[in-house]
């Protein structure tokens, strides 16, 4: 089954995140928020997970966005409109759970992340629920979909490390102030691993701040993302082994043990900058950026 | 005739296949199949052939071989076996066929593995093959879910019935447990792809990156005009004791260990993208085949010494005995009697360390085997960079989970009757999401199994 490439943008201009839609009609018949799918790009390739950032089921195509941090990624980004991906599975993990809840919903997209938030925002806006949108990045460039964040939430925060757009600090600033003044039914939370850390130990209940429901995606390393191979495991803080691809990717932040999980998350990090590197000579088209 | 000596594969040096991943046993020549094939007395009531989990008529094809007729002995083989050229590689001949061999009384067994092995390769290597003789097209379509050993066998029998077959395989390559899981060097991948091709032959079609459950359920596979349904998706879930140190980096899953270098090609990273870490020391905790696998895997990969921990002794190791034998050849440290306590790493929470404790015998468990039980503060600590943890797997929830009225086990293997019968009308399943973790021939027996079931119940309802 050929994975064709249909449309491919940059997102900002820090020239590393881009947005790809794919034609895969049976993937975009049965995604929901939630899901990811595994793609590989070549036959010596990876099997990388990538979180559906949004679906067209008439059209059958899925959107994936990505950042490039490494060889994979950085490969990917130089797949062009008509290119074709050798593989591609899914819908992989589960659907988030839909509910209406009394009170508002704040999710938060950090960098990257952002766009996950996307469909889980419209999912959870169609079941009649108001959301409050917080996205965060390091710097301006990096957010994005800023329009399309705004379709689907009620209110929209942008805040950026540098202060180069919106409020300067990371996104657990408005969301403390979010959850001081306000009843929040649900906080869900995609980005770095070290965000989704902060934020579910500020709704954790410790921090002197009433506790909220906090769900993190965890986009741990993955092969299969069907429960066969183990390397997406993650332990909760009572010891328990979970895996995130059959399990998650959602999963409750107040169960995780980030801790842990950022470090199993660095295991491979001198082999990914080998490979990284070799690839960046070999490739002269990199070099002018 | 029984004072002939049973012949023995010719085999890579250990010392230097422990540098490559190509095939350790080499297989038998035209001359030594010849004399291993006059060691079979022809038994009128072959106990060899009840030893078999598919029942070839194994006097047969090695008389045939005897004869000098290889044609024939491959034919009469795949007769019952589609897949001799696998099953000659990784079946437990020593407790299956060999061990019922009238010889194995005083003698050494007939090497039956190594004659089916070497019929089957003598076809692969002059393109012998040919379309096994199927009854007329009958047009209904069966949904075969995995290709492992039990789905491809169960497609094969399923074409030759004459049914319209379509294997939906979850990975980018086909094989399942034979593609991710058995390594290059006891199972070339090469001879799985042509045993898929085997079946393509007969009209199987294959879909890969497929995960029925999530892109299709069985609801949509009857839409689209499936009549029947084999669910052979394997094991899963690794299984993982809560050990203190577990999640330390360092300690993985052979699932994860072997898909990598397997199926992801790890061991000519960076040339492939995916990388495996293993460092000087290697750990593998667990006593069956794939401890093995992954214990001859970790030292192919450059390991500098590898030891195997298992809390029982030898005798009870679940492994194929020919692969112990390799493994000890090759340099594999085995401590037996013991048992990982906890695992122990530095600052940056790698591995460097772990503490087992020694075990003694006692009664026989529900597996038959005695019980392994701790002794008090025999604690003591093995080095190691990377541990392994090969202790078997729990059930894979993804298609069961899709399939709500499927009556499961307490365990969430699915429940059948002798012939791979589910509670659901057309729906059947085999192999290890049925039995948990098991061999390739006995999940291959239950795809057979289940194809004849299949078989009966569209001829009763359709034809």
């Amino acid at each position: 089954m050929p994975y064709k490439i249909l449309k491919k943008n940059q997102l900002g201009d820090s020239g590393t995140l881009f947005e790809m839609d794919l034609h895969t009609p049976l993937i975009a018949k049965k995604a929901y928020a939630g899901n990811f799918i595994i793609i590989r790009i070549n036959e010596e390739g990876e099997r990388i997970p990538l979180t559906i950032a949004d679906y067209d089921r008439e059209n059958g195509v899925i959107t994936i966005v990505f950042q490039v941090v490494g060889k994979s990624t950085l490969l990917l980004s130089h797949q062009n409109i008509g290119d074709e991906l050798l593989d591609i599975a899914g819908p992989l993990g589960n659907r988030i759970h839909i509910e209406k809840f009394e009170d508002p919903i704040v999710i938060i997209g950090g960098g990257v992340g952002i766009a996950p938030c996307y469909p889980q925002a419209k999912e959870l806006k169609q079941a009649g629920n108001r959301i409050i949108s917080i996205l965060g990045a390091r710097t301006k460039n990096l957010i994005f979909w800023r329009d399309k964040m705004a379709s689907v939430s009620e209110e929209l925060i942008i805040c950026t490390n540098d202060g180069s757009e919106g409020i300067e600090g990371f996104v657990t600033k408005p969301l403390r102030e979010l959850i001081s003044k306000q009843k929040i039914s649900l906080v869900i939370a995609i980005g770095p691993m070290i965000m989704m850390k902060n934020v579910a130990e500020l709704t954790s209940g410790n921090e002197g701040l009433p506790r909220v429901k906090t769900f993190v995606s965890l986009n741990t390393i993955m092969i299969d993302g069907t429960g066969m191979c183990g390397g997406c495991r993650f332990p909760s803080k009572d010891g328990e082994i979970h895996f995130a691809c059959v399990e998650g990717p959602d999963i409750d932040g107040h169960i995780v043990d980030f801790n842990i999980l950022l470090n199993r998350e660095k295991r491979f990090a001198e082999f990914e900058k080998q490979s990284y590197d070799l690839y960046k000579k070999k490739c002269k088209k990199f070099d002018t950026q | 005739m029984v004072k002939i000596p049973r012949q023995k594969m010719r085999e890579q040096d250990p010392s230097e296949r422990i540098h490559n991943f190509s095939e350790v046993a080499l297989g038998f020549t035209k001359e030594m199949a010849e004399i291993e094939a006059q060691r079979c007395l022809q038994c009128g009531d072959p106990k060899c052939v009840n030893g078999c989990p598919v029942n070839i008529d194994i006097p047969n094809f090695i008389r045939l071989i005897k004869e000098g007729n290889l044609l024939e002995a491959i034919r009469s083989i795949k007769d019952y076996n589609i897949l001799p050229a696998i099953c000659g590689r990784v079946c437990p001949q020593e407790i299956q066929c060999e061990e019922a061999c009238i010889l194995s009384k005083r003698w050494e067994p007939v090497a039956i593995g190594s004659l089916e092995r070497y019929v089957a390769d003598w076809e692969r290597r002059n393109q012998l093959k040919e379309c096994p003789d199927c009854e007329a097209p009958n047009n209904i379509k069966v949904a075969v879910i995995g290709s492992g050993p039990a789905g491809l066998t169960c497609a094969a029998d399923l074409a030759r019935f004459g049914f319209d077959v379509t294997i939906f395989e979850a990975f980018h390559k086909g094989g399942g447990v034979l593609a991710y899981g058995i390594p290059e060097f006891r199972l070339p991948k090469e001879i799985v792809n042509d045993e898929i091709e085997t079946l393509k032959m007969l009209g199987v079609k294959i879909k890969y990156n497929m995960i029925i459950g999530k892109i299709l359920n069985i609801e949509d596979l009857k839409e689209m005009g499936f009549k029947a349904f084999f669910i052979g998706v394997g094991a899963g879930l690794p299984s993982m004791r809560k050990i203190p140190g577990m999640n330390l980096n360092g300690v993985l899953t052979a699932n994860e260990f072997l898909t990598r270098t397997n199926l992801m090609k790890a061991y000519k990273f960076p040339e492939y993208d995916t990388p495996i870490k293993i460092g000087k020391i290697i750990t593998v905790i667990g006593g069956g085949n794939v401890a093995l696998d992954s214990a001859r895997v970790a030292l192919r990969l450059g390991a500098e010494k590898v030891i195997i921990v298992y809390r029982r002794t030898e005798v009870e190791m679940p492994a194929r005995k020919e692969e112990y034998h390799h493994a000890v050849e090759e340099g594999i440290e085995f401590q037996f009697l013991a048992n990982p306590t906890k695992f122990l790493g530095d600052d940056k929470g790698n591995v460097n360390r772990m503490e087992v404790i020694k075990m003694k015998l006692g009664e026989p468990d529900a597996s038959g085997r005695p019980r392994p039980i701790p002794i008090e503060n025999s604690e003591y600590i093995i080095n190691c960079d990377t541990v392994i943890i090969a202790i078997g797997t729990n059930a894979n929830p993804v298609l069961t989970k899709s399939i709500p009225d499927l009556k499961l086990t307490k365990w969430g293997y699915i429940e059948v009757d002798e012939m791979g019968k589910t509670n659901l009308e057309s729906v059947f399943a085999g192999g290890d999401i049925v039995t948990g973790s098991a061999t390739v021939i006995s999940a291959m027996g239950a795809g057979r199994r289940a194809a004849k079931s299949i078989n009966q119940y569209l001829r009763s309802k359709y034809l």
